[in-house]
């Protein structure tokens, strides 16, 4: 496959997704806690490799998948002592961040990581990186991991639907009905982790709080049934993976970053001219004649 | 046997203590309305029974048994207020939503439950509104939705947390006129009720709760002028029938 | 002041802790309007300004850089606020938005600039990571100047800030105007931004308009208190951190600036009078010890019936 194939190819899987993840996580008012999480898991990759020793793609996952359980479980904490929701988010991460920071500047371990690459990620790096795969051949590494990645996120949501639809609609009514709230929360927050894990070598750590954040948002934009906005979100993820791509190309400048601005082209599009919620139909909407 | 039972509840809520050695037992098939002044602990009673709220001591017993084991026979309808009214869900979809306790981990709802679903949307005489996205209903409307989810729970005992509070007249008489079928079907409800006026046509047992209890039983034994003094802390001088 | 110190970097740390004392106190106030993350959004949300700001320049400017800076946060807070007004999307949703979209198109802008106009790669670390410790004379006088002015607003308008933040109908109803206390709250909140990314960076720009704050809750439960507090824990933080980061050689001001602030804050959520778990669980202990002696008055009594 050519090397604009896979970077593509990757990046669909980024927008898919996060585009599927990201319905559940702005429904929940969650969207600042993927903010959060995507600074936090450079802490995770430092302690990973101060640990391990390694610069391994496999150990960083889950360096970076324990960081992301542990940003959540702080978070809830500090919540439940009283701070605020957005504080609580506030202190956690920052501090987390400064953290890993000064692990990295100062050298403990020596630590040769990149941080602007954590955070920052370069997709046209991704496709030099193969790993060997028995019956596939050579695949970028990155784009292995995606797949895997998209496979459990498509598999969590099918399992869970029902459950997280509830708890994300009237978190009350579904503990009284014995569906235990706290467990889908965490289990929720995983596959964050895991996504923005993976994603995070595709496109860094900001570009995945666009395409986690905007795409599931334009969605909402267009529909009520949260079927059909779990479907619209995966495929603006992916629309704007494409358009990302070529304005990058034609412009000459980074590619994550054009796909994470898209997304935002997509999402004011969908605000202005959805004909369910878009501003320009609310305003239209009185000199309509009504049909019935 | 006792449906409900509840033996010296206390518990607190930020810094307060808000309900003080509560204890009363409830018989089935009472339509009970639990009244009392404004930070009595009503809404916290019950999410403190529910255990949706930590408790400082005391036992509650549902049906003999515990809550957990006696979870699919009791059903929540909370105060309409915490709910997330942009969700892309509509009126139908709320109800089902009434039976994921039941359906259990990876399986789905039937076709039996969509149809069980539209009879309770019926009752509630929100038929025609079932696929109307739940931010368009008005607030009587959506109490219905919330009222029909409750009922495909077929729970034994049901406990409701100010479901007429800010709904239009003819939404209370329909919602009135389901707890008293429920009663007759010999199923039992506890309702946190606001409006003192209608207690003694509404409930035929009431709960007189102000932290602690005042008083628990029959209305026209309990409901009487000086309990509901004693509750509203002699704030309260007027009731129907006097002057002055 | 501190002898080993060089007079520049009695300098930084004079500036970090007027900025600390600054964004403690401006972090009080964004508490209590709840939005404790919107800081987040604008830092990041102000990066393509200050890259257009720079390529209409062509040479590093620090006022016409924090005017961009300016220009492009207000510019994101006001779309965070109409998308939030006009639509069902929620706050945070249009907050995470704006600030990876803005910060996207910033680092779109910062690369055409860097390929194109030979422009130096640091200006990018510069912002994240901040650089404290390599700002000139007269960067530090303007910085100062600029938390200065905002200390003055919070003092002055004292009053009218409590007010507005805990009854804002009631204000209205007394005649102060909302609307422009809305406006100075986000021009104050821009300008400590701006000027706090200069030294500490994007990130933990954030971490010093929340942590010191909400430390400070734990405290107290007087709104005067809490922003003294604030700033006295802004100000420590800031001094702490500085001059712990001289201690090795190349270590950045910020992210030891952020955990002096997080060693506070633990401090405070353990000892705090007003909210501190040692009170807290004292407390409870209290509590359950009343109610096992009236349990056994009541036993002594009903033993005596």
């Amino acid at each position: 496959m050519g090397y604009t194939a896979w970077i593509l190819l990757t990046a669909s899987l980024v927008g898919l997704s996060c585009g599927l993840i990201g319905v559940f996580l702005i429904l929940r008012k969650m969207a600042m806690m993927a903010d959060a999480i995507s600074h936090t898991v450079l802490l995770g990759i430092v302690m990973a490799f101060l640990v391990t020793r390694e610069l391994s793609g496999g150990h960083m996952l889950i360096g970076a998948i324990m960081a992301g359980l542990l940003t959540a479980l702080l978070v809830q904490w500090f919540h439940s002592l009283g701070v605020q929701q957005d504080a609580s988010i506030g202190v956690v991460f920052t501090t987390l961040f400064a953290v890993g920071v000064i692990l990295i500047s100062t050298k403990v371990g020596n630590a040769h990581l990149d941080v602007k690459h954590a955070l920052m990620g370069e997709i046209t790096f991704v496709p030099w990186n193969l790993v060997s795969l028995p019956w596939i051949g050579e695949i970028p590494e990155a784009t292995f991991i995606l797949s895997l990645v998209l496979a459990i996120v498509l598999l969590s949501i099918l399992i869970f639907y029902k459950e997280w639809k509830i708890t994300s609609f009237d978190p009350a009514l579904a503990a009284s009905l014995g569906i235990p709230v706290v467990l889908m929360h965490y289990l929720f927050m995983s596959l964050v982790s895991i996504t923005t894990v993976a994603a995070f070598d595709a496109v860094g750590a900001i570009m995945v709080v666009a395409m986690l954040i905007t795409p599931a948002a334009a969605a909402y934009m267009w529909t009520d049934r949260l079927s059909v906005m779990l479907l619209l979100s995966g495929t603006f993820g992916v629309f704007s993976a494409f358009v990302g791509y070529y304005v990058a190309v034609w412009l000459d400048t980074s590619i994550s970053a054009s796909m994470a601005f898209a997304t935002g082209l997509v999402f004011m599009i969908s605000f202005l001219c959805s004909p369910k919620h878009g501003l320009l139909a609310k305003y239209i909407r009185p000199f309509m004649v009504p049909s019935e | 046997m006792d449906v409900l039972k509840v033996d010296n509840l206390t518990a607190s809520y930020r810094k307060n203590k808000v309900l003080a050695d509560v204890s009363f037992r409830v018989q089935p098939g009472s339509l009970t309305g639990i009244v009392g002044p404004n930070g009595a602990g009503k809404s916290t009673l019950l999410k403190v029974m529910l255990d949706l709220h930590p408790r400082l001591s005391g036992t509650v017993s549902f049906f003999g048994s515990t809550l957990k084991k006696m979870k699919r026979r009791v059903g929540y309808v909370p105060q309409r207020g915490s709910v997330d009214w942009d969700f892309p869900t509509n009126a139908l979809d709320v109800v089902m939503m009434g039976f994921y306790g039941k359906i259990g981990w990876l399986k789905w709802p039937t076709r039996i439950h969509r149809e069980k679903a539209m009879d309770a949307l019926s009752k509630m005489g929100m038929a025609e509104y079932a696929d109307r996205q739940i931010s368009q209903l008005s607030g009587g409307q959506q109490q219905r939705v919330f009222l029909a989810r409750a009922l495909v729970q077929e729970a034994d005992l049901y406990f409701m947390d100010e479901p007429l509070a800010g709904v239009d007249a003819a939404t209370e008489r329909s919602i009135m006129t389901i707890l008293k079928e429920l009663k007759l079907m010999g199923k039992t409800v506890m309702v946190v009720h606001h409006d003192l006026q209608t207690v003694e046509d509404y409930f035929d047992h009431v709960l007189l709760l102000n932290r602690t209890v005042i008083g628990y039983g029959k209305t026209e034994e309990v409901f009487t002028k000086e309990n509901v003094a004693r509750a509203y802390g002699g704030a309260l001088r007027w009731m129907r029938g006097e002057t002055s | 002041m501190i002898a080993f110190l060089s007079i520049n970097a009695q300098w930084v740390l004079f500036s970090t802790m007027i900025l600390g004392m600054a964004s403690g106190m401006i972090g009080t106030l964004a508490y209590w309007k709840r939005q404790s993350l919107m800081s987040d959004a604008l830092s990041h949300a102000a990066l393509p300004g200050v890259v257009i700001a720079f390529a209409i320049l062509g040479v590093k400017n620090l006022s016409l850089m924090i005017g961009g800076a300016v220009i492009s946060a207000l510019l994101g807070a006001l779309l965070i606020q109409w998308i939030r007004s006009s639509s069902r999307v929620k706050e945070d949703t249009a907050m995470g938005m704006i600030l990876s979209v803005f910060f996207g198109l910033g680092i779109m802008l910062l690369t055409i600039v860097n390929r194109t106009a030979g422009g130096n790669q640091s200006g990018l670390d510069a912002f994240i990571f901040g650089q404290a410790a390599s700002m000139i004379r007269t960067d530090l006088y303007m910085m100062l100047f600029l938390a200065f002015l905002v200390i003055l607003v919070v003092f002055i308008g004292f009053k009218e800030w409590k007010l507005y933040l805990f009854d804002p109908e009631f204000a209205k109803g007394l005649g102060l105007s909302t609307r422009w206390m809305d406006n100075l709250y986000l021009g104050v909140l821009v300008l400590v931004i701006v000027i706090g990314i200069q030294a500490v960076g994007v990130i933990l720009m954030s971490a010093l308009l929340i942590i010191p704050a909400v430390s400070a809750r734990y405290w107290t439960h007087s709104f005067k208190w809490m922003i003294m507090l604030s700033a006295f824990f802004g100000g420590a933080s800031g001094m702490f951190g500085t001059l712990i980061s001289t201690l090795g050689k190349g270590w950045p001001t910020g992210p030891f600036i952020v955990v002096s602030s997080s060693a506070l804050f633990i401090i405070s959520l353990l000892f705090g009078a007003q909210k501190g778990l040692l009170i807290k669980a004292v407390q409870f202990q209290m509590q359950k010890k009343e109610l096992t002696q009236s349990w056994s008055a009541n036993a002594v009594l009903k033993e005596g019936e």
